[in-house]
């Protein structure tokens, strides 16, 4: 699942374009963003407060087995690195 | 009359690392291997620093030859500014980010949350963690969430 806070019509478009099939969550008012204490404040274009980039892989039960906080944003996990943690969930 | 030579490699360097800069973003970001280190990028710039070099080296060595006394200095300071710029967005800019030391780590229970999907429709972390899945018809073996910075 993805999480921004992009307005659900954003992330829609964002879709169409891309052909992404996930979920895609809006966070707009960056709520759960601040939950999971990954605010970025005022990174965003136009200043506004955004999401520092970051995975959670959780299991079945909702706890979480893998984490990725990246320490520079143009660096992120790659696909086969989570499938590879995700083949470990039961 | 004195035909001195056009300065070629001055503006060939200039435009080399012109294009080392813009390349980044409109093409080598999109893939992993050429974004995590913009080798590419690097080797443009330092073609281009090449050049820039023979360039100067011409205009205030053989100046008879060459012209570019002025053109030179402006465009290796204008080429470094470039360079300098490109590596401070890539080593600095986008390393700068919070700490995020209250984030869960592994072994806890990710927060609970509801949050609207593209269609406006709210999904929240238990439901999708207990919804069985069309394929499968079983729940999901796990939830990946991806935190991003967002489409702008």
């Amino acid at each position: 699942m993805a999480i921004s806070v992009d307005t659900p019509e954003v992330s829609r478009d964002l879709c169409k374009k891309a052909g992404y099939t996930y979920t895609f969550l809006s966070d707009a008012k960056a709520e759960i963003i601040r939950r999971y204490d990954l605010l970025h404040p005022g990174a965003g274009a136009d200043g506004q407060d955004i999401a520092r980039p970051a995975e959670f892989l959780l299991d079945s039960s909702g706890v979480i087995r893998w984490v990725n906080l990246t320490e520079d944003f143009r660096v992120r996990a790659r696909p086969e690195q989570i499938i590879q943690e995700a083949r470990v969930l039961k | 009359m004195n035909q001195r030579r056009w300065n070629w490699n001055l503006w060939a360097g200039f435009l080399l690392c012109l294009v080392g800069f813009a390349s980044y973003f409109f093409v080598f970001a999109r893939f992993p291997t050429t974004r995590d280190v913009p080798w590419i990028n690097f080797l443009l710039f330092g073609t281009g620093g090449a050049f820039l070099f023979r360039g100067l080296k011409r205009a205030f060595g053989q100046p008879q030859q060459y012209r570019g006394k002025i053109a030179g200095p402006i465009l290796g300071t204008l080429g470094l500014l470039v360079v300098g710029g490109f590596c401070f967005g890539v080593f600095y800019q986008s390393r700068k980010l919070p700490p995020s030391t209250g984030a869960p780590g592994v072994g806890q229970k990710a927060p609970e949350f509801v949050l609207p999907d593209t269609n406006n429709d709210p999904v929240s972390l238990t439901g999708l963690l207990s919804s069985p899945l069309s394929d499968t018809k079983a729940p999901p073996k796990g939830v990946l969430l991806v935190f991003y910075r967002g489409y702008w």
